[in-house]
């Protein structure tokens, strides 16, 4: 094949994602764009003029700053202390520790919502364990609606970011280095400040921009746990949308927001290259000490007495509170006693009047199971040329302006994209409103930048000699395609598939846009159960977020277990 | 004056006990090589002396102080790394400094004291480049100014030449045992090479799996190896079984290549170390082995022939310029058992 047919080849597999994100990444951010930009009378830069007068994007500013500082330092106070514990020593017990701390990253938010709900909520194990001790009336812990909650839930979830990329770098540091610093006359104090941490640096600093990150774009744990007195610029922008219906602030709130996340990004991808400094990195079996003096052994069994408490308690409080019954039914004459049930997931099933949609919560599974494989195939079907294209062809500048655009979906606020989705697919040219296929398109522009960083790598691993040896066989392309590409991609292809499903179940913040009321997927029944009074709602609510942590924790099993590298990217 | 003892120390790491019972000394302005193949346990010895370690047993002492609560960074002393572990976030300046800094001293001072190393060393203008652009002996020549600058009362060296090229290696070990020697540093200089231990040691501990085999001078360990280990170590491989005897002319050994008058204290059986290079190609020695001529290896110098002594296979070494009967012939050597043999108790 000459180099021109090559590279016309590589564009027509563009052909179909370049299509896609066309339509449904710049079409609906231009229509946020022309939205805010032109509104007539008032002149073409009325609706943003209006939007700086106002205090409103302001305030909201500010308090995502805020927030998302304070949670990036707690969490930098939690995580590094298990950075060091994890790059340092071998300990039995390890990889199972790891793998759990691992576990609140990849819980969809409304999980981690229902689960500190579930602990430290007014219905929650603290505080009915408080009541009945002190026999109380009312819940003495006021969690839910605190900025305190906003910060746990994001500790909890990013915790974990910290560990890993911290923690591995940290493992593969020369303990030498440090040594020296020591037998130069520093103590233990000065030789950490004046040469482990320099050398650290670049590694805290992309983990701390990186939580920062989540932390900033931060929807539902906001949405439920802080409750109506804060909002982020993702809260506000729900807000302005859903309550409001004040689509200009909105669309000037999502500029604003993709304006900090981009920047951010870029930031953080600067900031990476700068600051790496080249060092001789040792295999672990070289560093890696195990826990021999008793000072290590305590404050090795306080770090991971205090990560399994922040990281795992809440999964378990959430799990158990589920099938816990402690007051009768509405409308029930006879006083149950209190104990173990599996009502609430049998509830699930049946059409109560008190249930929100005209439909019993199951549905939401059968419509979120339905969303998630139409996804799954969207994802892949879009995902598999695109990596294909990228390994063939890693060089030129096409494939490196697709490679950066390809994570731009990743950089935009998932209610950003709901937002694009409602103002612009509800019109002619694409009027998609009314289309089950809404949906399934959001996730797929959230799930399918993950699909092709799973497949590149894959398909860049096979030598071009199996394919050449294929060849002089007697295969066609398309036979080694089916023969060799296929099949020895296999366990990558079902990463991807894993992760793009797992992504479309858990997804909420462009979802909860968009989804219609008639067709609610898992986590838009968790919170609408969730904003409910009554036992009854609440235990659903966490019964359907059980359900969707074991549906998600076994897809991450899976994962793990497919892999064939190390950590991916985040 | 001994300055450093080492009291019996042991150390295991799991169930591999890296150190078992050793037990030396170091005396002021002396320089000991720790001399051992890769495993013996002479890193672990260095950890524990730099504090960095502890041991399980046994005290280390320092002018007859215990140091066992003494941590690392007060002991006052030095430690170069294999692969020399310099920052790599600092440049020249700031590694060499960097003790200083520690010891507090002020900042005029740390310039002169950092001109004084650089130029000792060799490089004097090196203060501003980055420790990442450095070759392989500069990096070398910055750790010793770096670990020399705070004036260790005792300086650690871990192969401080393990990772350069050969030539470089043999420049450099002179060099080091210059500067080591001229400014009168107590040192501690490990290796698994021979030779560097041989030309830096004013004595050497010769070390084998967690044990102190031999301590002596370079000449003595040399000439007087203690055990068949440390022969083998120091590659003079013939070593084989014998027999001595007391018989009414004095004590005679009986061997595969024949019997012979020897002075020994030893009787019954024995291992005998012929020494490789110390044969003559010909029959006039006092006893002559006989055997087949297998092979040569090249040394450069010197040349090392395989004989073939009914079971045993023996090497010796003859100067390179020597001629070579053809391979498989019949050949004969002699040795004066006097110098060229060593008897161990088997």
């Amino acid at each position: 094949m000459n180099k021109h047919h090559r590279s016309i080849s590589i564009l027509l597999l563009w052909l179909a994602p370049a299509a896609f994100l066309l339509l449904f990444y710049f079409y609906p951010l231009g229509s946020i764009f022309s939205l805010s930009f032109s509104r007539s009378q008032a002149g073409f830069f009325a609706p943003i003029i209006e939007a700086i007068k106002s205090s409103i994007p302001w305030r909201v500013l500010g308090f995502t700053f805020w927030q998302a500082i304070l949670s990036t330092l707690l969490t930098l106070a939690i995580g590094l202390p298990g950075a060091y514990l994890f790059g340092h020593f071998n300990f039995r017990g390890k990889s199972l520790l790891q793998a759990l701390t691992g576990i609140p990253f990849l819980m969809p938010t409304l999980v981690v919502a229902a689960a500190f709900n579930a602990l430290l909520g007014p219905g929650g194990w603290v505080n009915i364990g408080l009541m009945k001790l002190l026999n109380l009336n009312n819940a003495p812990i006021q969690f839910v609606n605190t900025l305190t909650a906003i910060l746990v839930a994001h500790v909890f979830y990013n915790t974990t970011i910290v560990l890993r990329t911290v923690g591995d770098f940290w493992s593969h540091l020369d303990p030498r280095i440090n040594q020296a610093a020591r037998m130069l006359g520093a103590n233990r104090w000065q030789a950490l400040r004046w040469v482990v941490l320099p050398l650290l640096a670049p590694a805290i600093a992309a983990s701390a921009l990186l939580v920062f990150i989540f932390d900033f774009t931060s929807f539902g744990v906001i949405l439920i746990l802080g409750g109506p007195h804060f909002a982020t610029l993702e809260v506000e922008i729900y807000y302005q949308t859903i309550s409001l219906f004040n689509l200009p602030l909105a669309a000037v709130l999502s500029l604003l927001q993709l304006a900090c996340t981009l920047g951010l990004t870029v930031l953080y991808t600067r900031l990476i290259r700068r600051l790496s400094i080249p060092l001789p990195l040792k295999s672990t079996r070289v560093t890696y000490r195990r826990l021999t003096t008793r000072r290590s052994k305590l404050a090795a069994g306080v770090i991971i007495f205090s990560l399994l408490t922040i990281l795992i308690v809440p999964l378990a409080a959430l799990s158990l509170r589920s099938v816990t019954r402690l007051e009768p039914n509405r409308g029930e004459q006879t006083v149950s006693s209190p104990g173990l049930t599996l009502d609430f997931y049998r509830n699930l099933w049946v059409n109560s009047t008190a249930s929100i949609s005209y439909a019993p919560p199951s549905t939401a599974i059968i419509i979120s199971l339905g969303y998630a494989i139409t996804t799954t195939v969207l994802a892949l079907l879009l995902g598999f040329p695109a990596a294909l294209a990228l390994s063939r062809d890693s060089t030129s500048h096409l494939s490196h302006a697709f490679d950066a655009l390809l994570m731009l979906p990743l950089g935009t606020s998932a209610v950003t994209l709901g937002l694009g989705f409602i103002v612009a697919l509800d019109k002619p040219p694409l009027d998609l409103r009314s289309s089950l296929l809404l949906v399934p398109l959001a996730h797929t522009l959230v799930a399918f930048p993950f699909v092709v960083r799973n497949l590149t790598p894959a398909f860049r691993s096979i030598q071009p000699r199996i394919r050449q040896a294929a060849a002089t066989l007697g295969a066609s392309p398309g036979k080694v395609m089916r023969y060799v590409d296929i099949p020895m991609i296999g366990r990558s292809l079902l990463v991807a598939a894993t992760f793009a499903f797992t992504i479309s179940l858990g997804e909420f913040g462009a979802t909860s846009l968009i989804a219609r009321p008639e067709y609610p997927t898992i986590p838009i029944a968790i919170y609408r159960l969730i904003s409910r009074p009554g036992e009854s709602n609440y235990g659903q609510a966490l019964a359907l977020s059980t359900i969707l942590m074991i549906v998600a924790g076994g897809a991450m099993f899976i994962i793990d277990r497919l892999r064939i590298g190390e950590i991916g990217e985040f | 004056m001994k300055l450093l003892s080492i009291n019996h120390i042991s150390k295991a790491f799991g169930s591999t006990q890296a150190l078992n019972d050793v037990a030396f000394e170091v005396n002021q302005g002396e320089i000991l090589a720790l001399l051992g193949p890769s495993g013996c346990g002479k890193s672990t010895l260095l950890s524990l002396i730099a504090g960095l370690e502890i041991p399980d047993k046994g005290e280390i002492y320092w002018n007859g102080v215990s140091l066992a609560n003494i941590p690392p960074h007060l002991r006052k002393f030095g430690l170069m790394f294999q692969d020399f572990a310099l920052f790599p976030h600092m440049n020249v300046y700031a590694n060499v400094a960097f003790g200083l800094k520690m010891a507090r001293m002020d900042n005029a001072k740390i310039d002169q004291r950092i001109i004084e190393m650089l130029s000792l060393v060799g490089l004097p203008d090196f203060s501003n480049r980055d420790v990442n652009t450095l070759s392989g002996g500069e990096q070398q020549r910055i750790a010793l100014a770096r670990a020399l600058a705070p004036h260790p009362r005792l300086l650690m060296l871990d192969e401080p030449l393990g990772s350069l090229d050969r030539n470089l290696r043999e420049r450099l070990v002179v060099d080091l045992q210059n500067i080591l020697s001229r400014m009168n540093q107590t040192a501690i200089y490990v290796t698994h090479d021979q030779e560097e231990a041989f030309v830096i040691a004013d004595r050497i501990v010769l070390m084998n799996i967690g044990k102190v085999e031999q301590i002596g001078t370079p000449q003595e360990i040399y000439n007087y190896p203690a055990s068949p280990f440390v022969a083998r170590f120091l590659e003079m491989t013939n070593i084989i079984p014998a027999n001595i005897q007391n018989q009414a002319g004095g004590k005679i050994v009986f061997t595969d290549f024949g019997k012979f008058i020897i002075k020994s204290e030893f009787e019954g059986k024995v291992e005998l170390l012929i020494r490789p290079d110390l044969a003559r190609l010909d029959d006039t020695g006092p006893v002559k082995i006989k055997g087949y001529y297998r092979g040569v290896s090249f040394r450069g110098s010197r040349q090392r022939i395989s004989l073939q002594v009914n079971r045993f296979t023996m090497a010796f070494d003859f100067p390179s310029i020597t001629v070579l009967p053809e391979i498989g012939s019949e050949m004969t050597v002699s040795i004066n058992p006097e110098t060229a043999i060593r008897i161990f108790p088997a």
